[in-house]
């Protein structure tokens, strides 16, 4: 089968989602095209409002209706281009071939169902239809996502557990049927760190384990570099670059991602001395500049900036949208004006 | 450079001094709603604070930082123990006489959206700390209320738009304008950068560190994320469950951190650089509830290397070394 033959289970290709409002018609996500290969994970990283999540939505067709729209693209997983199959098929890849994690647990959980019974349903909708095994097999899940005593917590409700491990309750819902494929949307923003470290390192653990692959999407380039294969850096509903984690951090090429990694304050850093910004805004998605759209904020705008540059292929699987890319990976960190 | 400006350790008389402060909160159940249980949110707690210096205050979720920042701003009234603003204990004074120290102890908040009335215009809301303490006539305040949004960087025009019509890093801004519109000494940051896209977090950092050169402002600045407060901190204080269990220089927590809870906290920091890898160690559990706070050393319920003595004697804050400019102090038994 041609789904086997290729090592990418998901790619996306120029992928376009607009959404109504009162000012129109926006594309929050503007030609978005990514793989991601088997058993590896991708990171997507971005600030507020550049479409990271708008593409996590999409690839598991849960889009606010009827606002939200997919205008054009591919979304080929095993073979199928989820954008055109139907409800019912949908249905039965999302939640079993694909698992989702939210960001904030405690609205992805039903607070008056108990955790057993929310993590049977997953089972009763793919699995089985015996209620007692299915709830058998959620205890079981419970114990694998490192849940202590999982057969009396089988039985309490949301609110009495921590944020943690109510993040563990979702991931066990989100693994119950073995996906190939986790989209976790800033499964850990609201989490502390330590935390956030040991809810990372069961996901790692279980990825290994199951084999699956992974969209991990973050606003947290700390994460992106300790967990990700690939990442995918968007701005604006756009790639800005994207490319193998060593390789981006290593030689940022967009003018967006150089300024991202020189802007957080890291712990090596000598102490109150002046961080380097990125100045200005994100413009509104109503009020895009023709052309690149970091370029009202680009220390390296030029006039053929007002034309989009496509994405250039820098090095192996390193593809960045800047038409002076190679000025910018030579310059020094951090680099552009200095503030006046 | 600006590294070396402040010497707060040499200074004579500190701006505040915290002695054995407590806040606890009555827990109230049954069908009675009588409280018969306190939420021990800070549980004594010594600090104290030099003009001009940052103290960082670093600690997860319920650990009570911000509930101490509340008690040294007054927003609560502390069950026990004392806050000594230059020289003055607040927790004695009455409403009316704390009003002069309200303007000397402003406070900016993690959430911009929330703290600004969405009803008044940003020029209102600025205006209104010099109405309360009756300062200047409304030409004067106006011509100020302009200068405050010029100081911290807001766009003209500003004054008669709504807080709505802005970003996040710029509402930041107009809390951060009205925090300083009386020239206080003390400010108290509250996760003052943690709702802001990294992109803009640096640019309001900058911010403070530019208005505390040039206003000589103290900082209170609490925060989670350790990396944010050792960059603006000269101190730093790390808070768990009500207690700090380690004080020292900036540089010293991070170089040297001697509480195991403050090595799993940067060691759990993801650093943006995949070239390293390091050894992390990852904390089994959760937090104790602070209802009911385990007795002897509150860590030692999650502490790798704990011992049977921290299950039942509470360690000290005691000075483990001399520090650069202050002593660096640990409340743990062992010299880890």
């Amino acid at each position: 089968m041609d789904s086997n033959a290729s090592p990418n289970l998901l790619s996306v290709r120029d992928l376009v989602v607009a959404f109504d409002t009162d000012k129109g018609e926006v594309r929050a996500v503007d030609g978005v095209s990514f793989d991601v290969p088997r058993g590896k994970t991708l990171g997507i990283v971005g600030e507020s409002g550049c479409g990271k999540s708008v593409t996590a939505f999409s690839i598991m067709r849960l889009l606010p209706q009827p606002a939200g729209r997919i205008l054009g693209g591919k979304i080929l997983f095993e073979g199928r281009d989820l954008i055109t199959i139907s409800d019912d098929e949908m249905h039965a890849i999302r939640g079993n071939r694909i698992g989702i994690v939210f960001q904030e647990p405690l609205s992805a959980l039903n607070p008056v169902q108990s955790i057993g019974r929310q993590i049977s349903e997953v089972f009763l909708l793919h699995k089985t239809s015996d209620k007692a095994e299915a709830l058998k097999m959620s205890v079981e899940m419970l114990r694998h996502v490192g849940i202590p005593a999982p057969e009396s917590r089988a039985a309490e409700f949301p609110h009495q557990l921590s944020g943690g491990m109510r993040q563990r309750v979702v991931i066990a819902m989100a693994l119950a049927c073995k996906p190939s494929l986790l989209v976790a949307d800033e499964p850990t923003t609201a989490l502390d760190v330590t935390i956030q470290a040991q809810i990372l390192e069961l996901l790692r653990e279980l990825q290994a384990e199951m084999g699956m692959s992974v969209i991990l999407i973050t606003h947290d380039l700390g994460v992106i570099a300790e967990n990700c294969d690939n990442v995918v850096v968007m701005y604006a509903g756009r790639i800005a670059e994207r490319g193998p984690v060593d390789n981006l951090f290593s030689q940022p090429a967009h003018p967006y991602t150089k300024g991202l990694l020189s802007s957080i304050p890291r712990l090596e850093n000598e102490r109150k001395t002046r961080l380097s910004t990125i100045d200005g805004l994100v413009p509104a998605l109503t009020e895009m500049p023709q052309g690149c759209r970091f370029q009202n904020r680009c220390p390296w705008a030029i006039d053929r900036c007002r034309e989009q540059p496509p994405l250039e292929t820098i090095a192996k699987d390193h593809d960045v949208a800047c038409w002076r890319w190679r000025e910018v990976v030579e310059a020094p960190a951090p680099a552009g004006r200095e503030k006046p | 450079m600006s590294a070396t400006n402040h010497a707060p350790a040499a200074a004579p008389r500190p701006l505040l001094e915290l002695k054995g402060l407590k806040m606890h909160f009555p827990v109230r159940e049954g069908i009675f709603l009588r409280s018969s249980k306190a939420l021990r949110a800070v549980d004594g707690v010594d600090l104290s604070l030099g003009p001009g210096e940052t103290l960082g205050l670093v600690g997860e979720s319920g650990c009570g930082k911000s509930t101490l920042g509340r008690c040294i701003a007054r927003l609560y009234k502390p069950t026990a123990g004392e806050v000594i603003f230059e020289g003055t204990d607040l927790t004695l004074l009455a409403r009316g006489a704390l009003k002069p120290y309200r303007r000397q102890i402003q406070m900016v908040f993690q959430d911009p959206v929330d703290s600004l009335n969405s009803r008044h215009t940003v020029g209102q809301i600025l205006e209104e700390p010099f109405v309360i303490h009756g300062q200047g006539r409304p030409a004067e305040r106006r011509k100020r209320v302009q200068e405050l949004l010029d100081h911290v960087g807001m766009p003209k025009g500003a004054m008669e738009k709504f807080p709505f019509e802005f970003s996040g890093g710029q509402r930041q801004r107009i809390g951060i304008a009205r925090a300083i519109a009386l020239s206080p000494k003390l400010i108290i940051c509250d996760e003052p950068v943690s709702a802001l896209d990294v992109s803009i977090q640096s640019q309001v950092l900058n911010l403070f560190m530019d208005l505390q050169r040039e206003m000589g402002l103290s900082y209170v600045f609490i925060a989670h994320n350790l990396a944010v407060v050792k960059h603006i901190s000269d101190r730093v204080a790390i808070m768990y469950l009500g207690h700090i269990v380690e004080l020292a220089d900036a540089d010293a927590i991070y170089r040297h951190p001697r509480h195991p809870y403050t090595k799993a906290l940067l060691s759990a920091i993801p650093v943006p650089d995949p070239a390293r890898k390091r050894g992390r160690i990852v904390l089994s559990g959760d937090v104790p509830s602070p209802i009911h706070p385990p007795p002897g050393c509150p860590f030692h319920t999650r502490c790798p290397f704990v011992e049977e003595r921290c299950r039942i004697e509470k360690p000290e804050l005691r000075v483990a070394a001399e520090g650069d400019k202050t002593p660096h102090r640990v409340a743990c038994h062992f010299d880890l």
